[in-house]
C-alpha cells in the first residue's frame, strides 16, 4: 500500500473538523463522486474582521484525500482570508509531513476547495464551474484554470506530473493536446517573469504522445484508448444533423473512401446506433446526443451524469466500440 | 490480536507441510535433476512424484502434459505465443474484457505491434460473457481462445468447456487462465477439450514463482523458452526442484481439501456476504452469484471509497483488497469492475474479501464487528451520504 507519514494516517484514522457545519456562510465544492473523490468545504467567516472562526470538511475519498482536508481546516481555521488565499496545495503536503507523487492532486482539490469557499462568502463566481470551453479533461471534470493554478503553484514541467497534481489526462488522454498546450503556455510564462529556467520550461511535443497514452493504459488495466485521430478522409464534408434533416446529401457526398458507405449513410447509422445507446445511459443517469460527424470523427455531447468524469471515457469508449462493430468502420469519438 | 487474512485470490499462505517437504531440495537433495549421478537421480524421482502429484488434481490423463513454468503469468504467455507460432495461417486471438494482465498486456502488445488481431469479449453486469459476442467474432482465422476460468475480482466462473467446444469447432486453440479455479473446483481434463490451462503455486498455497502449463497430448505446440531439453524440450532451464516437489504437495493437499472448499470454507463466504448485507446498508455483490468460486465475495459499498475502507480494516487486523482506483496507483478503478458496468459511485468502495481453507468462523465474526463501525464513519464523512441517510432503504440499483 501506499507510504504515507504517520501524519497522514493520523488525520485519516482521526480527522479533525470532519462534518457538517451549520453556521457556514462559505462553501466550496470540488470533485465529484464518480472520480473518486469530491470535498465539500464549509466555513464560518466573521465578516467584521475576515478571520475564519471554523472550518469543517466533508470528503469522499481515500486515504490521503481524507487527510488532506481535514489538515486543510487545521491550516486555516484561524486566517484571514487573505491569508488563506496564498495558501498552496503544497501547504498542505507539507502540513502533513509530504504525500506520496501520485496523491498530490488531493492536497490539489483541497486547494480548489478553499479557492472555491472563499469565492462564495464573496458572492463571485468561482472559475471552476467548468463553463463552455473551458473545461480540459472531460474525464475528471478539470478546466484550464485549475491546471494553470497547479502548474504555477507547482512548478510542474511534464504531462505526467500535471496529471499526478490534478489527475487530468488519468483517463481517455483525448485531452492531451490541451493540456501540453496549456502546460507549454503556463511554463513559457513562468520563464519570461523569471519562476523557471529555460531549459526547464516544457515545450510543445516534449512529451511523446503514445508513450503517456502507453502508461496510461497501463495504469488503468489496459483498456483501449481512442484511436489516434485519423486524417479525415478527403473533402469529407462537413455536415451538421439539421442539415441532413433538411437538405439532401451534398453531391460531394458520393461513395467515400471509407467503406464505399454515402456520408450521408454514414450518418445515419451513427445516428442509429447513439439512439440505441442512449436508454442505456439515461438508466445510469446520463444522456449522449451526437452533434456532428466530421469525416471519421463523431462528435458527441454527454449530460448528465456521463458529464465532468471517468464515465465520460468509458461512454465515449462505449460508443467507439459499437459504431465499429454496427457499422464496420473505425470512428474516434469526441466529446465535444 | 492475530491477523485475519482474506486475500487468499492474492496469494496464499505456504502451507507448512509445504515448506517441509521443500527444504531439503534446498539442502542434502540439491543435485540437477539432468545430471547421471546418485544426486541427480533423488531429485529426478522427486520430481517425477510432484508430476504425478499435480496430475491428479487436473485430472490429466498423462503426466507429461504437464509443462512447468516460474508462474502463472509465463504460463500464459507460453500458450498464447505457442499458439500463434503453431497456427501461422490464423492471426486472430479472442479473448475477455476481464482476463487477467497476464492475457490483456499480451494481446495489447500482440496488437500494437501488428503480430495478431485481438477480439475483447465483453461481460454483463454480472460478469457473465457475452456469448452472442463470442459466437460473432468466431472464424477459421481464429488462432486461440483464451477465456479464464474463474475471475480473480469477483470468482465468476466462465463455462469454459462449452467456450472450448465452440472454439474447437472453428478449429483453434483453447486455453484457459485457470490460475483462480484449480484447487477450488473439481478439473477433470481427461474428460474435457480444452487444450491448455494455467496453473500458479502460490495460489494453493504452494510457493510463488513455479506453476504450469497443462498441454493436452498432441496440441500443438511450440516453446517460448528455449535452451536444454528440460520439461521435453518445451520449457528449457534447469528445473526449479524445492519449487516443483512443493508445488506438487500442495497438489495433493488441494485434493484432498477440495470437498471442504466447496462446503465450509464456501460457508463461511456466505455468511460473511450475508452478514455485510444485513448489517450494512448500501452495498451489493459484485459477480455472477450463481456461478462463482466457493471462496471469493466481492461487496461495493456505494458513497465510500475502497482504499479508506481497506486503511481502516488493516488497522484492524484484517486483510482484504479493493478494486478501486486509488489503491493501485490508476486514476481509475478495476477493469473488471467497469467492464461489468458498475457504475463508478459504487465501483470505488468494491472490496474484495478472499477465504482459504485456513480461515475460520471467527474470521468472519471479526470482519462482522468492525465492518459496519468503518462505513459509519467514512459515510458520515462523505458528503454524498448525507442525503441518501434517511431512506437507505429505498436504495434500488439498477444494476444490482
Ligand atoms: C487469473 C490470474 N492469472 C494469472 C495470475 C498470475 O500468476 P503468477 O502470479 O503466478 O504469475 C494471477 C495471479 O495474480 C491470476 O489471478
Ligand atoms: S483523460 Fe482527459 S479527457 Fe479523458
Amino acid at each position: 500500500m501506499w507510504d504515507y507519514t504517520d501524519k497522514v494516517k493520523d488525520y485519516f484514522f482521526n480527522p479533525k473538523n470532519a462534518g457538517a457545519l451549520a453556521e457556514a456562510n462559505a462553501v466550496g465544492e470540488v470533485g465529484a463522486i464518480s472520480c473518486g473523490d469530491a470535498l465539500k468545504l464549509m466555513l464560518k467567516v466573521v465578516p467584521e474582521t475576515e478571520i475564519i472562526e471554523d472550518a469543517r470538511f466533508q470528503t469522499f475519498g481515500c486515504g490521503s484525500a481524507i487527510a488532506s482536508s481535514s489538515a486543510l481546516t487545521e491550516l486555516v481555521i484561524g486566517k484571514t482570508l487573505t491569508e488563506a488565499l496564498e495558501m498552496t496545495n503544497q501547504d498542505i503536503a507539507d502540513f502533513l509531513g509530504g504525500l506520496p507523487p501520485e496523491k498530490m492532486h488531493c492536497s490539489v482539490m483541497g486547494y480548489e476547495a478553499l479557492q472555491a469557499a472563499i469565492a462564495n462568502y464573496r458572492g463571485e463566481e468561482w472559475h471552476d464551474d467548468h463553463e463552455e470551453g473551458a473545461l480540459l479533461c472531460k474525464c475528471f471534470g478539470v478546466d484550464e484554470g485549475m491546471v494553470e493554478r497547479a502548474v504555477r503553484m507547482n512548478k510542474l514541467t511534464t504531462i505526467e506530473q500535471v496529471t499526478a497534481f490534478t489527475k487530468a489526462g488519468g483517463g481517455c488522454l483525448t485531452c492531451f493536446d490541451g493540456l501540453e498546450a496549456c502546460l507549454a503556455k503556463v511554463n513559457a510564462e513562468m520563464v519570461a517573469e523569471g519562476l523557471l529556467a529555460e531549459h526547464e520550461a516544457y515545450r510543445l511535443g516534449g512529451t511523446s504522445q503514445a508513450v503517456v497514452k502507453q502508461k496510461a493504459r497501463e495504469m488503468r488495466g489496459f483498456v483501449k484508448a481512442p484511436e489516434e485521430p485519423k486524417p479525415a478522409p478527403a473533402a469529407a464534408p462537413m455536415i451538421s444533423l439539421d442539415q441532413i434533416a433538411l437538405v439532401p446529401p451534398p453531391s460531394s457526398a458520393a461513395p467515400s473512401a471509407s467503406g464505399g458507405l454515402t456520408m450521408l449513410k454514414k450518418i445515419r447509422l451513427v445516428e442509429e446506433t447513439i439512439e440505441e445507446m442512449r436508454p442505456y445511459l439515461r438508466q445510469d443517469g446520463g444522456d449522449c446526443e451526437l452533434i456532428d460527424v466530421d469525416g471519421n470523427t463523431v462528435k458527441v455531447k454527454l449530460s448528465g451524469a456521463c458529464v465532468g468524469c471517468q464515465m465520460s471515457s468509458v461512454t465515449i469508449s462505449g460508443i467507439q466500440e459499437r459504431l465499429a462493430v454496427k457499422i464496420g468502420l473505425p470512428f474516434r469519438v469526441v466529446p465535444v | 490480536m492475530t491477523p485475519v487474512y482474506l486475500d487468499n485470490n492474492a496469494t496464499t499462505r505456504v502451507e507448512p507441510s509445504v515448506v517441509a517437504a521443500m527444504l531439503p531440495f534446498f539442502t542434502e537433495q540439491f543435485g540437477n535433476a539432468s545430471s547421471i549421478h546418485a544426486f541427480g537421480a533423488e531429485v529426478g524421482g522427486a520430481l517425477k512424484t510432484a508430476r504425478r502429484e499435480l496430475q491428479a488434481l487436473l485430472g490429466a490423463e498423462h503426466d507429461h502434459e504437464i509443462v512447468y513454468t516460474a508462474g502463472g503469468t509465463e504460463s500464459d504467455s507460453t500458450a498464447i505465443f505457442s499458439a500463434l507460432e503453431s497456427l501461422p495461417d490464423r492471426t486472430e486471438i479472442i479473448t475477455s474484457k476481464v482476463e487477467h494482465p497476464a492475457i490483456l498486456a499480451v494481446c495489447d502488445h500482440l496488437e500494437k505491434t501488428g503480430r495478431a488481431r485481438i477480439h475483447r469479449i465483453g461481460v454483463d453486469k454480472a460478469g457473465r460473457l457475452d456469448l452472442d459476442a463470442y459466437r460473432a467474432a468466431l472464424s477459421d482465422k481464429v488462432a486461440l481462445v483464451t477465456f479464464m476460468w474463474a475471475n480473480n475480482e469477483t470468482g465468476t466462473i466462465f463455462p469454459v468447456e462449452g467456450l472450448a467446444e465452440m472454439a474447437k469447432a472453428v478449429g483453434a486453440l483453447f486455453h484457459t487462465d485457470a490460475v483462480q479455479a484449480v484447487g477450488k473446483v473439481p478439473i477433470d481434463m481427461k474428460s474435457s477439450v480444452i487444450d491448455m490451462l494455467s496453473l500458479s503455486g502460490h495460489k494453493l498455497h504452494g510457493p510463488k514463482g513455479i506453476g504450469a502449463l497443462y498441454v493436452r497430448r498432441g496440441t500443438r505446440f511450440k516453446p517460448l523458452i528455449r535452451g536444454g531439453h528440460q520439461e521435453r524440450g518445451r520449457r528449457a532451464g534447469t528445473e526449479n526442484a524445492p519449487a516443483i516437489v512443493g508445488l506438487g504437495k500442495a497438489a495433493a493437499l488441494a485434493l484432498q481439501h477440495m470437498e471442504e472448499e466447496n462446503t465450509r470454507v464456501k460457508a463461511l463466504r456466505d455468511r460473511l456476504e450475508a452478514g455485510i448485507q444485513q448489517r450494512i446498508p448500501n452495498c451489493f455483490v459484485n459477480g455472477d452469484k450463481d456461478d462463482r468460486l466457493p471462496n471469493t465475495c466481492n461487496v461495493a459499498f456505494e458513497y465510500v471509497e475502497g482504499e479508506a475502507i481497506l486503511l481502516h480494516l488493516n488497522r484492524a487486523g484484517i486483510a482484504a483488497s479493493s478494486g478501486s482506483a486509488c489503491t493501485s496507483g490508476s486514476l481509475e478503478p478495476s477493469h473488471v469492475l467497469r467492464a461489468m458496468d458498475i457504475p463508478f459511485t459504487a465501483a470505488h468502495g468494491s472490496i474484495r474479501f478472499s477465504f482459504s481453507r485456513e480461515n475460520t468462523d471467527q474470521d468472519v465474526d471479526r470482519v462482522l464487528d468492525v465492518l459496519p463501525g468503518i462505513l459509519e464513519k467514512l459515510r458520515d464523512l462523505s458528503p454524498f451520504w448525507a442525503g441518501t441517510n434517511e431512506t437507505p432503504k429505498a436504495f434500488k440499483p439498477v444494476y444490482a
